[in-house]
């Protein structure tokens, strides 16, 4: 049945993040981006809340809450409405939780899993990008290498979250049976693994600059068969990167909205030649094309989102929400300066911040999961 | 729970529709070069699918809203082509009895096919400066005026006529009228020939001192409001369904571009790989994936605003979404699918080029894409019309 209608329980999830977003986020987005530094106390009140590990299940000291890439995408959404680059750390860990929640065995749920069942942020990363300028999931230069029971990886990673203080990792690797997202496997990292070395002076990037971003090394980092996430099974490499590009997506979105619901009352007070500029047809159709692409964005998402949900093949759904919401989200950041002028440039306004969120985002895969 | 799926006996409704489409295939080629021809009321193949409608009365457990179906169905019905099998007993003037209708209009006219004209020489989508005339005159409307781009002016056995009481008064001013074909004073004036949707037909009326008698004005309403919408929020009304129908029209266009490239390429092994990193891909590859983009965005919309009707909710803004990013997908969609085909694409071998031709429309009628646009910016603004020209 063809339905945009939320059960109870999202309601009231979505609720409880747009007031998260709009209390814990907002106002602090513009400090925390000129001290490229995110507050302690922010990150332990989003874990309190279960925003980042609310499905770890009741077994593993968890919440038990459903697991669902919609409800996902609803939060994403009104979070990174509040602010992308905060959300992008509060969220981080989810990139780690997830994925063990859906291809961990038994026994690697309840090693790992109760660690983030805790009262404080417990930091992890996901280990995705490369330092290539053709970096391709599909295709991972960072390799995974059988030898006899065990396995060797040896790469590069780049853009890693929390590369300072989390205990693991999740590094993402080839199988060397060629590209293609079957081809990935997941291993789960301890930081003091030998051969494992990490630059712990943060990533600088054009945005997200609160969301300390790392680089690892790993150097025949050797793990055992219980170390790849899903043991003998391994995972399915296309759920976890549609996961990771849907909840990135949906961040996107949430960015977006806020871009528009911003420029409107701007656009409205702002008087040029004697009349509010939201009154030409060249700053209203701006407007309009916003709040039309806020929207189709959204179903997108809530499209590849819901497949997600369903376990069938997201992979076509994915890739067409992730290109259009890359396509729209700079757009719509650019638009924004666009109609706050000179206004937009200047930092006393979050345009020229959005602007910068908005490319980094759309240029990465993403490093949370819905 | 959020859903975008549909259930068997609902596939089983859009297989049969299609089975309907490529029938209509056949005849499309034909009544596009034959531009003045009409088509039969029924065609010989129309019994063969008669029990499509059945179908709609049970559409199992959790079925799609009627809205949502229905405009699903007919985005799919115009897969196959515009034109249909069985001839429709409805048509736009049909969606403002509707509307605007007593229940006695309703019943006497019910059954008839009218035809809308709205559009004049001198006014398009600024529907409040029509310049066509109604005096009264004892019991007898008295109509004056030129109406343009009538669609299926040519079949339809009565035309709803949209005129103005008091041109002073502006849109309150504005009433609609029923003018059977045949009264004195209405002429028929042009067949207009189009660049596509040539089996539609689309035809010019000129009123000249037509008379018709008093309870033809629809709703009976004479008064003119000071303030307020009056009989022009009852067109404006008719829009908020026929919006999303409208682009989902087009839209069937446009799924038919997409099948039809996506075959062709896989025939001449180049299959789509949509697992391929963005550096990998081929131009072509790109483009079919901002072709799908596109089309799958305006279909959402589609849902989205008929969703809503079907909830009873206001849909007015979503309604010009949906109509705005349906005229998007049915310019630039099938365009991208005439790139991908190369030179062969502009050929009549197929209906592809003919897809174009009739989607090109969507962005026109019923409110040009930049009206939408208006209507969207001055609801998220705030603003009237006055405000936002």
């Amino acid at each position: 049945m063809i339905t945009f209608e939320l059960t109870k329980e999202q309601e009231l999830i979505l609720k409880t993040a747009k007031e998260f977003a709009s209390g814990e986020l907002k106002d602090i987005a513009r400090d925390c981006d000129e001290a490229s530094q995110i507050p302690k106390k922010l990150l332990d009140k989003a874990w309190e809340m279960g925003l980042a590990n609310a499905a770890v299940p009741e077994a593993y000291d968890g919440i038990g809450m459903e697991r669902s890439a919609v409800t996902s995408a609803l939060v994403y959404e009104e979070l990174g409405y509040g602010c992308a680059s905060l959300t992008s750390a509060i969220m981080a860990p989810s990139a780690f939780i997830q994925p063990l929640i859906d291809f961990g065995t038994d026994a690697q749920k309840k090693k790992y899993l109760p660690l983030y069942g805790g009262e404080k942020f417990e930091p992890a990363g996901l280990a995705l990008h490369e330092p290539h300028y053709t970096f391709d999931p599909t295709d991972m230069k960072t390799t995974a290498e059988k030898k006899g029971d065990d396995w060797v990886i040896n790469g590069i990673k780049r853009l890693v979250p929390f590369g300072s203080t989390a205990h693991y990792f999740l590094v993402l690797a080839n199988d060397g049976s060629g590209a293609g997202l079957s081809n990935i496997e997941a291993f789960i990292v301890p930081r003091d693994r030998e051969g494992l070395t990490i630059n712990t002076e943060n990533e600088k990037t054009m945005g997200l600059k609160a969301f300390p971003l790392s680089q690892l090394t790993l150097k025949d980092v050797t793990l055992s068969a219980e170390e790849r996430l899903g043991c003998e099974n391994g995972i399915n490499g296309q759920q976890l990167i549609n996961s990771i590009r849907v909840a990135n997506s949906a961040i996107c979105v949430g960015l977006s909205r806020a871009v528009m619901e911003t420029s409107i009352p701007y656009a409205k007070e702002r008087i040029a030649f004697g009349k509010p500029i939201a009154t030409k047809q060249a700053i209203a159709f701006m407007l309009a094309d916003m709040r039309t692409e806020v929207e189709s964005m959204r179903w997108l998402v809530w499209k590849a989102a819901s497949q997600l949900d369903q376990g069938v093949d997201a992979c076509k759904a994915t890739i067409l929400a992730q290109n259009y919401v890359r396509k729209q989200t700079v757009k719509i950041a650019d638009d924004g300066v666009q109609v706050f002028g000179g206004h937009g440039y200047i930092r006393d306004f979050p345009m020229e911040m959005w602007l910068r969120h908005a490319l980094s985002l759309t240029l990465m895969e993403g490093v949370v999961s819905a | 729970m959020v859903d975008f799926t549909i259930n068997e006996k609902e596939q089983a409704i859009i297989d049969e529709i299609h089975k309907e489409g490529l029938v209509c295939r056949k005849y499309a080629r034909y009544y596009d070069v034959n531009e003045t021809e009409i088509p039969p009321e029924a065609f010989p193949e129309a019994k063969d699918f008669d029990h499509i409608d059945a179908m709609f009365l049970d559409r199992g457990e959790d079925a799609c809203g009627a809205t949502v179906f229905g405009i699903l169905a007919l985005m799919h019905r115009n897969w196959g082509d515009h034109l249909g099998l069985r001839l429709p007993v409805r048509a736009l003037g049909n969606s403002s009895l509707d509307a605007a209708g007593t229940p006695e209009q309703k019943e006497k006219w019910g059954n008839t096919v009218l035809a809308m004209a709205n559009t004049e020489p001198g006014c398009g989508s600024d529907s409040k400066a029509i310049e066509t005339t109604a005096v009264l005159d004892g019991e007898e409307w008295v109509l004056n005026g030129e109406k343009i781009f009538v669609t299926t002016g040519i079949r339809a056995e009565g035309v709803v006529v949209w005129a103005t009481l008091d041109k002073s008064a502006g849109r309150p001013g504005i009433k609609a009228f029923v003018v059977m074909k045949g009264t004195p004073g209405m002429e028929m004036s042009k067949k207009e020939k189009k660049l596509g949707i040539r089996v539609s037909d689309t035809a010019a009326f000129v009123l000249k001192n037509c008379r018709i008698p008093r309870e033809n004005l629809l709703g009976l309403n004479e008064e003119i409001k000071k303030k307020g919408g009056g009989s022009f929020k009852g067109l404006m009304k008719t829009f908020n369904l026929s919006r999303p129908a409208t682009a989902a029209i087009g839209l069937g266009n446009v799924m038919a571009a997409r099948d039809f490239v996506l075959e062709a390429l896989e025939k001449e092994g180049v299959p789509v790989d949509w697992e391929a990193g963005p550096h990998k891909r081929s131009a072509i590859q790109q483009k079919l994936i901002d072709m799908e983009a596109e089309l799958e965005v305006a279909i959402l919309a589609t849902h989205r605003s008929s969703w809503l009707a079907d909830q009873g909710k206001s849909n007015n803004l979503e309604a010009s979404i949906s109509k705005s990013k349906g005229g998007d997908a049915c310019r630039v969609s099938v365009k991208l699918a005439l790139e991908v085909l190369g030179a062969l694409g502009m050929t009549e071998d197929q209906l592809v080029e003919k897809w174009f031709r009739d989607a090109r429309i969507t962005d026109i009628y019923e409110g040009t894409g930049e009206i939408q646009k208006l209507i969207i910016a001055r609801q998220i603004l705030g603003y009237t019309a006055a405000d936002l020209q």
